[in-house]
């Protein structure tokens, strides 16, 4: 657990923000902290003048071992920390942080097999970590991505993994959004993510995957894991993240 | 060390009393687990104590709901710092289990076993003296599966992950042996109020 202990809350300068989509940024960290393994998120705290503390984790959408650790925070709509992160946040502030944490919901290079990711909204973050780690470490396996967002406007790091898969063999990009207009021939679906988007998914990998990871809402979760199982994926090669409350 | 800027949105003198530090409270009921809900065939379900691997008692799904019940009103905390407040869970006290098996905690310790091949390790001096129960209820309606329904541990004054979902069984060991998330960088024992979250909190 890499020094995550109560002394292991560091300081992280924000170096710059990016706008990746109408309600999520990232924010790029410079950190002394130890390299992450990717799927893994950090905790963050902000402590108000009075001594008021709020902390929440985010996940790290940077692959393992870059310069700087990127955290996509979406904003919410009363979100305390988010709502901190959007209104207020600047390159040169200090906040505090700590980890990298998280053991399940991981991915490494050396890890064999072939790779579902499946995303419900910004549950894509940790699973573009696990996508970039995947491209960098030049892994024989097949990776296939299955996003799915409101509009083709709010499917964060499109552009990138559309670039992925066009010039990485054996990596593969699924959008779905399940409201407005998909880009003609691009996005792949106009629905919510049901049993036959899943099966033809799957019929275009190589192999049925060996691994699945799952983030996103609850509801999200829920529906693609029971999917994924109707669709005869064995539950302990099921990996779940799910974001609520 | 303040933060530039960060102001923050207190919660109300009660709340702040309810919640545990880096805690904030939640109306909606997150879920934290490490896959997909199991499928759990009710024909077949059976609770057991066991004393490592030797079974000391086993309920199949009638017996179970026929031990005396308890209801438990309070609130809860996930590690993950969302609190949910007044949470109404209905069950089998821990105490009445080791009662309607006739023995006593063999050993300090226990790991509460799930169907999906998680595990927990608690204390028993953790789950006695109506601490914590085998929930089969929450508000009133059998537990949902994706909150451990049928059954599930309930540990309310740990963090959450303590509170095994999908819950087979309780094997005492006789050392602390550590469970699933214990593995991967969470605490042995995980106190909200002490904020034992991580393995080398204090």
């Amino acid at each position: 657990m890499n020094d995550a202990g109560a002394a292991g809350w560091r300081q992280a300068v924000i170096t710059r923000i990016e706008q990746r989509t109408a309600r999520m940024r990232s924010y790029f960290l410079q950190a002394p902290l130890a390299r992450h393994v990717a799927g893994q998120h950090l905790d963050v705290r902000l402590t108000a003048p009075d001594g008021y503390q709020a902390r929440r984790s985010y996940s790290i959408a940077s692959a393992p071992g870059v310069a700087e650790i990127e955290l996509a925070i979406e904003w919410l709509d009363d979100g305390e920390v988010s709502g901190f992160f959007h209104d207020v946040a600047q390159p040169g502030d200090t906040i505090e942080v700590r980890g990298p944490l998280g053991g399940h919901f991981v991915w490494h290079a050396a890890q064999p097999g072939a790779v579902l990711l499946v995303a419900g909204g910004s549950g894509v973050v940790p699973l573009v970590s696990i996508a970039r780690d995947w491209a960098r470490a030049g892994t024989p396996d097949s990776m296939q991505l299955l996003h799915s967002a409101r509009t083709w406007e709010s499917l964060a790091y499109r552009h990138e993994l559309q670039v992925v898969a066009a010039t990485r063999p054996g990596f593969d990009y699924i959008a779905t959004v399940t409201r407005g207009t998909a880009e003609p021939g691009a996005a792949r679906y106009g629905r919510r993510i049901d049993g036959a988007m899943l099966e033809e998914v799957l019929a275009r990998g190589p192999a049925l995957p060996d691994v699945c990871y799952v983030c996103g809402a609850n509801g999200f979760v829920d529906t693609a894991a029971q999917l994924l199982v109707a669709a005869g994926i064995a539950p302990r090669a099921i990996r779940t993240e799910r974001y609520g409350g | 060390m303040t933060t530039r800027g960060f102001t923050g949105r207190r919660p109300g003198a009660d709340a702040a009393l309810r919640l545990p530090p880096g805690q904030h409270e939640t109306d909606d009921f997150p879920v934290l687990s490490l896959g997909p809900a199991p499928v759990i065939d009710m024909a077949n379900w059976r609770f057991t104590l066991r004393h490592g691997a030797r079974p000391l008692a086993s309920w199949n799904w009638e017996q179970f709901l026929a031990l005396p019940r308890s209801t438990w009103r309070g609130d809860i905390h996930c590690v993950t710092t969302w609190s949910k407040f007044d949470t109404v869970w209905e069950g089998v006290m821990f105490d009445d289990l080791l009662a309607a098996a006739g023995i006593a905690a063999p050993t300090g310790f226990l790991l509460a076993q799930s169907h999906d091949e998680y595990d927990t390790n608690i204390p028993v001096a953790d789950l006695t003296g109506g601490q914590a129960m085998v929930a089969t209820h929450f508000g009133g309606a059998p537990l949902a599966p994706e909150h451990g329904g049928p059954a599930r541990l309930l540990v309310p004054h740990l963090y959450f992950w303590k509170s095994a979902k999908w819950l087979r069984g309780l094997k005492f060991t006789e050392r602390d042996e550590a469970g699933f998330w214990e593995l991967r960088g969470y605490h042995m024992r995980g106190d909200p109020w002490r904020e034992q979250r991580y393995t080398d909190d204090d």
